[in-house]
């Protein structure tokens, strides 16, 4: 494995998320009937399949150009609160990402915790809120804990994406704080937040793409 | 031209309707929908679009700055998103207001030529409930600085000085209709571009909500006072508009 994620390992995570989304889009909707309006996945689906579509128009050079193009799909097309916080998020790291045309491990924690500050700026919610915080926040700092060890990049996605399914499954027996969730209080635990569910799984996609050959397309493989 | 309004709903209609009722009282404002998000082939379908926002920020500027008006969470999410992309700019503002209320007294205010900041102020204070005539001439605490001083009501008269070198007056309504929504907007929006701190009969004279509020009809009087550089000129224009009926007689 080369010491830093390019633009192909951008795009090919993406075009993954999108097809994890586009496979769990039942599973997430139920999650969010449950505790919020029932449309989680459908929204997040057609927003991952904007950036498909871009994408096979246009070919970004470089990480920080496929996060803003993500950004900008996600904030027009999904719709519901998903779309500027998962937008935000993708702007954050394409700003943490710059011109590089490499990701090494470092850039690449930085990356996620940028993120991961621009779903708490834009959602104003806190850790144990019961929101996509609670994934993305584990995430950043195993990214940054990785980073620390001497992990490769490689290694670093696969702690975030392990980190974040930990924290989505943690928020099972929260109580919601944020969002139409927090309108059924106590009524809300029980029941896993869709956001922090569909954080971890595109964080794991991350991870997934990151381990296939480069340039490697997603493939017919998928679960 | 004037400050422009961009209207942000999760529902295309909900915003087209808002901007219908705003631009009744403000037509000379570009009033700008920005409701909903893409759905099947065209149509829209409930949601917020930052790409709808952006296009809307775009064409309500007509070069003195667009204030954005949003319906619930995500909208202000995603309107706030576009100004985080468009670089945080001077020349756009997001308002903490009511949706409908906030469109009127802006698109009102705005009308009037009020600058961005005033016309912002005038959305925010969209909301604020009306203000009992306090016990002793104090302030509601909207009328900024100033405004809490003692003797108030002593000093009332006509182009009297009160404390802390508040200019004040005491008027009369002498047109049929007392203060309506029609000149409450006019003075509202005109006083919104003077640098004043005013207050009529306590309440925020640049808000055209707050001075609609005080429901003053002919023959109520209207205590004005005002602090701040353009206090004279501020107080002299409510006054040659009281006295003028308006315009309505």
């Amino acid at each position: 494995m080369s010491a830093g994620l390019d633009s192909r390992w951008a795009i090919s995570w993406l075009r993954a998320a999108a097809e994890v989304v586009a496979d769990h889009r039942i599973d997430l909707s139920e999650l969010d009937r449950a505790i919020g309006d029932g449309d989680h996945g459908e929204n997040l689906d057609r927003g991952f399949s904007a950036i498909v579509e871009k994408l096979a128009v246009e070919t970004p050079q470089t990480p920080g150009a496929v996060f803003k193009l993500a950004a900008m799909a996600l904030m027009s097309k999904v719709g519901g609160a998903a779309g500027p916080l998962y937008g935000t998020a993708f702007l954050r790291a394409a700003t943490a990402s710059g011109d590089a045309a490499e990701l090494d491990p470092a850039l690449l924690a930085a990356a996620l915790t940028a993120a991961r500050d621009g779903v708490v700026a834009r959602g104003k919610a806190a850790a144990g809120d019961k929101t996509m915080v609670d994934a993305w926040s584990p995430a950043a700092a195993a990214a940054a804990a990785a980073v620390a060890a001497g992990d490769g990049v490689v290694e670093v996605l696969e702690a975030a994406a392990a980190a974040a399914e930990a924290g989505a499954v943690a928020t099972d027996p929260l109580t919601a704080r944020k969002g139409r969730a927090s309108y059924l209080g106590e009524r809300s635990a029980g029941h896993r937040d869709p956001g922090a569910a569909s954080s971890a799984l595109i964080l794991r996609a991350a991870a997934d793409a990151a381990n296939q050959p480069a340039a490697g397309r997603p493939g017919g493989d998928a679960a | 031209m004037s400050v422009g309004l961009v209207i942000v709903s999760h529902s295309e209609k909900l915003a087209l309707g808002v901007v219908e009722l705003a631009a009744q009282m403000a037509s000379g404002v570009r009033i700008v929908a920005a409701g909903g998000t893409d759905g099947a082939v065209g149509a829209a379908r409930i949601g917020t679009s930052l790409e709808r926002i952006m296009e809307a920020l775009d064409v309500a500027d007509s070069g003195d700055g667009v204030l954005i008006l949003t319906d619930l969470g995500s909208a202000v999410m995603t309107a706030e998103s576009a100004l985080e992309i468009m670089g945080d700019p001077l020349t756009a503002a997001l308002a903490d207001a009511p949706l409908v209320e906030g469109a009127v007294a802006a698109a009102v205010a705005a009308q009037s030529g009020a600058g961005l900041d005033a016309v912002r102020k005038a959305a925010e204070t969209a909301w604020q409930p009306a203000v009992v005539a306090p016990a002793e001439g104090g302030s509601d605490g909207l009328g900024g600085p100033g405004a809490a001083g003692s003797g108030t009501e002593a000093s009332a008269g006509q182009g009297g000085v009160g404390g802390d070198d508040a200019v004040c007056a005491d008027l009369l309504l002498i047109n049929p209709m007392g203060l309506h929504a029609r000149p409450a907007a006019a003075l509202a929006g005109a006083l919104g571009g003077l640098a004043v701190e005013i207050s009529i009969n306590d309440v925020d004279g640049q808000s055209v909500m707050m001075l609609m509020t005080l429901a003053a009809g002919m023959g109520s009087r209207l205590r004005v006072r005002a602090t701040g550089p353009d206090a004279g000129k501020a107080v002299d224009l409510v006054r040659s508009e009281v006295e003028r009926g308006f315009g309505e007689m």
